[in-house]
C-alpha cells in the first residue's frame, strides 16, 4: 500500500495489538472461568480464577464415576452425561447422513437436469427454508402425540421423531451443494453423456466423487445444527435417558438444584469434541457458509 | 430410499418396477393401516407419498423428478405440513382442556364413578402365600383368593373373621391390585375399592342418554354435547371437563386483539423483537467487520493466532455457551458480578431487572454472533480491488475516508442477504431466550405468562409448553401472526438474492 513513515505504523500496530488483545481477554473470560469453575470445590463457592484446593469431583461426575470425598462422604454422579452425548451424537450423525444424501441427489437435478418447473421449486425452497421449524412447534408435538398412538416408535420420547423432524433441515443444504455444482465445468457431463452415461451414472461416477469436499463441510454443519437444537428436541424428548445434550444440560442450573460445578466439567466434556472438529473444518465451512447464500 | 434409487436408476426396467410396486404397496398399507386407527390425516400424507412414489419412479417420463422427489418430500412433510397444521390450530381450541377428541373425552365421563355412601365398608387384605383374600368385617364376607397383580373379578362368600390380617400400611402397597378388583356380593352387588380403606359399590357418574346427551347421576340433568365451544353443557350453560378439540373460528385472533391482557405485553413483546434482532444484527456486524478490517490489514502479525480465537465463540456449541453466561451473570453466585463488585462496588440484578436482562440478551448475543460475520466479511474484503483502494489513498484520503467510501459500499450489496438471513434467525432465536432468560422477568398484570425479554416465538413456546397451561390453539394463532412477518422478510431477502444473482450475469 501506500508507504507510511515508520513512527505512525509502530503507534498503529501498538493500537492494532493492544486492542486484539484487549477484546481477547473478554471474550476469553467465559472459557476460562469455566474451566477454573470446573476444578473449584463445590458448587457455589465464587473464587480465584486459579482454585485454590483444585479439586477433580467435577470430572468423575461428569464421567458418570461415583466420587469419595475426603471426608468419605461419597457423591453420585447428577446426570447421565456420557449417555445424553451418545444420544446427540446418534441423533445427529444418523440425520446428517440423511440430510446430506437428500440434499445432494436434489443438488445435482436442480442444478443439472432439466426438470419441468424446476425454476417454480426453486423459489419456493429458498422461500421456505426461511421458516424454521421451529415456529411449528405445536404441530409437531401434536403430530407425534397422535402418531404415538399408533407406535411408541414415531411417538413422544423417540429419537426416530427427532431424526424425521431433523430431515427437514434439507433445503438450505440443497442450496449450498447446488452453488458447489454450478461451479462445475459443463464439459464434464457432456463428455460423460457422449459417452452414453445416463444422469444417474453422471452423478454417482462424476459429481458425486468430485462434491467430497462440499459434502463434509455440509455435513459438519448440519451435525452441528443438530447437536444445537433445543425447541424441538425439548418439546419431543422428555424423559431423562433420551435427552440430547442441548435438553439435558439446562437441567444443571435450574433455580432448586444449581450445580455450577458440575455443569462446568460436563460442558467442557461436552463442548470440546465439537469445538475441535468445528476448528478443523473451519477453513472450509467459510467457503461453504458464503457459496451457499451468494450464489443464486 | 437412496438404496432404491440406485436401482431404478441404472437397473434394467423390470426388477425397477418390481421394487417401485413393492415400496408403493408397503406405503399403502401403511396408509390404511394409519386410516384403521383414526389417523385420516397422516393416512391422507402416506397416501399422497405412495402415489407420488408411485408415478414419479414408475413411469418413464418422470425421470428427472427421481432425484428431487426424497427431498421434496420431506419438505413438504416435514414443513409445509406442520406449518400448514399450525395455522389450522390457531382456529381451533386445542389446549390442556380440550386435548382429546369428541369419542375419548365422552368415554372420560362415562369412565367416572361416584362410591354409594350406603354400601361403602372399611375392608382388610388377608396374606395367604402368593395370594390374597379380601376380608369385609362389617358384612361377615370373605373373598376367593386373587393374585391382585392385574384386573380381576371375585366372588365373596360369609365366613368366620381370618386369623392374619395384613397390617394397613402393607395393604397400602398393594393399591394398584385393589383398584383394579372388582368384588361380587352374594346377592350379586358389583363392588369396588372407593379409597384408601374402603370398597364400596359404585354409580357411574354419568350415563348415555343419546348420541350427544349424557344423564347425571346424582340430579338427573342432561349434558348435551355443545360441538362449538367442545364441551358438555349442562341446562345451566355450566361446562362439564374434559372437553375436546373443536373449530373456534377467529375466537383466538378475537381473543388476542379484545384482550387487554395478551394485546399489551403482545405489542411490548413484538417490539423488543424487532429491537432485538435488528441490534443484534447491527452490533454484530459491525463488530465482526471492524475484527475483519484489522485482521486483513498487511502488517499485523501473528494474524492465524487472532483468528483462530476470535472464531472460538463461533466454534463452541452454542447451547453450552448461552448456560455458561447464565451462571456466569448469576446475581449471588456469578463470576461477572463478583468482578463488577471487586471494580466498582456494583452488583447489578441481570435476571430481575428487565432492562438489565435486555441488555444482558444482546451483550451475550454479540459475543455468539460476531465470529460468523467476520468470516463472511474477510471473504467479502478480498473482493474489494485493491488499486481502488491505492488510487483513493493518492488522492490523499485517510483510511477511514477510504473504508467508508471505497471499501463499504462494495460489500454491503454481497451482505445484504445475509444481514436479512440473520435478522430472520435472531427474530426467532428460541434457543438464546429459552436457556437464558427463558423470558423472564415476568410482565406484571399479564393474563398469559409474558416476559420482558420474551421474544414473539418464545412467548408461543411457554405458551404452549409451560407447566401454567397448555393453549396450543392460542399459540398457533400468534404463530401465524409470526408467519407473515417471516413472509415479507423471506419475501424481502428472495427479491434481493434474485437483483443480486441479475447483477451478476449481468457483468
Amino acid at each position: 500500500m501506500i508507504v507510511e513513515r515508520p513512527a505512525d505504523l509502530r503507534r498503529k500496530k501498538i493500537l492494532a495489538h493492544g486492542f486484539m488483545i484487549f477484546f481477547l481477554c473478554v471474550i476469553m473470560f467465559p472459557f476460562l472461568s469455566v474451566i477454573s469453575i470446573s476444578f473449584r470445590e463445590g458448587n457455589f463457592t465464587t473464587g480465584e480464577l486459579i482454585p485454590r484446593n483444585p479439586t477433580l469431583e467435577h470430572w468423575y461426575l461428569a464421567f458418570g464415576q461415583t466420587y469419595t470425598r475426603a471426608d468419605g462422604t461419597v457423591v453420585m454422579p447428577p446426570y447421565p452425561v456420557l449417555l445424553w452425548m451418545w444420544n446427540s451424537i446418534k441423533i445427529g450423525v444418523i440425520a446428517g447422513v440423511g440430510v446430506l444424501a437428500v440434499a445432494t441427489i436434489s443438488a445435482y437435478a436442480f442444478s443439472r437436469i432439466r426438470i419441468r418447473g424446476k425454476a417454480a421449486l426453486l423459489d419456493s425452497l429458498f422461500l421456505i427454508q426461511m421458516f424454521p421449524t421451529t415456529l411449528a412447534l405445536v404441530a409437531i408435538y401434536a403430530i407425534f402425540d397422535a402418531l404415538g398412538e399408533v407406535s411408541p416408535v414415531l411417538g413422544l420420547d423417540s429419537h426416530v421423531a427427532l431424526i424425521l423432524i431433523y430431515l427437514s433441515g434439507v433445503t438450505l443444504h440443497i442450496w449450498t451443494i447446488k452453488g458447489y455444482f454450478d461451479g462445475v465445468d459443463t464439459a464434464l457431463d457432456k463428455a460423460a453423456a457422449i459417452d452414453g452415461a445416463t444422469p444417474w451414472q453422471t452423478f454417482r461416477f462424476i459429481f458425486l466423487p468430485l462434491a467430497v469436499p462440499i459434502m463434509s463441510v455440509v455435513f459438519v454443519l448440519a451435525f452441528i445444527g443438530f447437536i444445537n437444537d433445543y425447541p424441538i428436541a425439548s418439546v419431543l424428548i422428555r424423559s431423562e435417558s433420551q435427552m440430547t445434550l442441548a435438553v439435558g444440560s439446562r437441567l444443571y442450573l435450574n433455580e432448586f438444584r444449581y450445580l455450577w460445578g458440575d455443569f462446568a466439567a460436563a460442558a467442557i466434556l461436552s463442548g470440546l469434541p465439537i469445538t475441535v472438529v468445528f476448528l478443523i473444518a473451519q477453513r472450509y465451512l467459510v467457503s461453504g457458509l458464503g457459496d451457499g447464500a451468494v450464489k443464486g | 430410499m437412496t438404496v432404491a434409487m440406485r436401482e431404478v436408476g441404472a437397473g434394467p426396467a423390470l426388477p425397477r418396477l418390481a421394487l417401485v410396486g413393492a415400496g408403493t404397496l408397503g406405503l399403502l398399507w401403511a396408509a390404511y393401516y394409519l386410516y384403521a386407527l383414526q389417523q385420516p390425516l397422516f393416512g391422507a400424507v402416506l397416501l399422497a407419498i405412495a402415489c407420488g412414489f408411485a408415478v414419479i419412479y414408475g413411469a418413464n417420463r418422470f425421470y428427472g423428478a427421481r432425484f428431487i422427489f426424497p427431498g421434496v418430500a420431506a419438505v413438504l412433510t416435514f414443513i409445509a405440513l406442520p406449518i400448514g397444521f399450525t395455522i389450522y390450530l390457531g382456529f381451533t381450541n386445542y389446549s390442556s382442556f380440550n386435548l382429546l377428541d369428541f369419542e375419548r373425552a365422552t368415554e372420560v365421563l362415562l369412565s367416572r364413578g361416584a362410591a354409594d355412601p350406603a354400601t361403602e365398608q372399611p375392608f382388610a387384605v388377608v396374606p395367604e402365600g402368593e395370594q390374597y383374600r379380601i376380608w369385609l368385617p362389617d358384612s361377615g364376607l370373605l373373598s376367593a383368593p386373587v393374585p391382585l397383580t392385574g384386573p380381576a373379578s371375585v366372588a365373596l362368600t360369609p365366613a368366620a373373621a381370618p386369623a392374619t390380617l395384613l397390617a394397613a400400611r402393607d395393604a397400602i402397597r398393594l393399591r394398584d391390585g385393589l383398584q383394579a378388583l372388582t368384588l361380587t356380593t352374594p346377592d350379586g352387588l358389583a363392588i369396588v375399592n372407593s379409597g384408601l380403606r374402603t370398597f364400596a359399590s359404585v354409580t357411574p357418574e354419568y350415563t348415555r342418554a343419546s348420541d350427544q346427551i349424557l344423564r347425571r347421576s346424582s340430579d338427573g340433568a342432561s349434558l348435551t354435547a355443545d360441538h362449538s365451544t367442545g364441551f358438555y353443557v349442562a341446562a345451566d350453560g355450566t361446562q362439564v371437563p374434559p372437553g375436546w378439540r373443536v373449530g373456534i373460528g377467529w375466537g383466538n385472533f378475537q381473543k388476542v386483539f379484545q384482550s387487554e391482557g395478551i394485546r399489551a405485553p403482545l405489542l411490548s413483546i413484538f417490539l423488543w423483537t424487532l429491537f432485538f434482532a435488528g441490534t443484534s444484527v447491527v452490533l454484530t456486524f459491525a463488530l465482526g467487520l471492524a475484527l475483519a478490517v484489522i485482521l486483513q490489514w498487511e502488517h499485523l502479525r501473528f494474524k492465524a493466532i487472532y483468528r483462530i480465537l476470535l472464531i472460538l465463540p463461533y466454534a463452541v456449541p452454542a447451547f453450552i455457551s448461552i448456560l455458561v453466561f447464565r451462571g456466569l451473570f448469576n446475581q449471588n453466585f456469578g463470576e461477572i458480578n463478583l468482578i463488577l463488585e471487586a471494580v466498582f462496588g456494583i452488583r447489578p440484578s441481570w435476571f430481575s431487572d428487565g432492562g438489565l436482562a435486555r441488555t444482558m440478551i444482546i451483550i451475550v448475543n454479540c459475543w455468539l454472533g460476531y465470529p460468523y460475520m467476520m468470516l463472511l466479511a474477510m471473504g467479502f474484503l478480498q473482493g474489494v480491488p485493491e488499486d481502488h483502494k491505492k488510487a483513493a489513498a493518492l488522492e490523499g484520503a485517510s483510511s477511514a475516508r477510504v473504508f467508508f467510501t471505497i471499501t463499504l459500499p462494495q460489500i454491503i450489496p454481497p451482505f445484504l442477504p445475509l444481514l436479512i438471513a440473520s435478522f430472520a434467525f435472531n427474530f426467532n432465536n428460541l434457543v438464546l431466550i429459552l436457556l437464558l432468560t427463558t423470558g423472564g422477568p415476568d410482565i406484571p398484570g399479564t393474563i398469559i405468562p409474558a416476559g420482558r425479554t420474551d421474544i414473539l416465538a418464545s412467548f408461543t413456546y411457554r405458551m404452549a409448553f409451560d407447566d401454567s397451561g397448555t393453549q396450543f390453539g392460542l399459540a398457533g394463532a400468534i404463530t401465524l401472526m409470526i408467519f407473515v412477518v417471516v413472509a415479507a422478510m423471506s419475501y424481502a431477502n428472495f427479491v434481493l438474492m434474485r437483483r443480486g444473482s441479475a447483477r451478476r450475469s449481468g457483468h
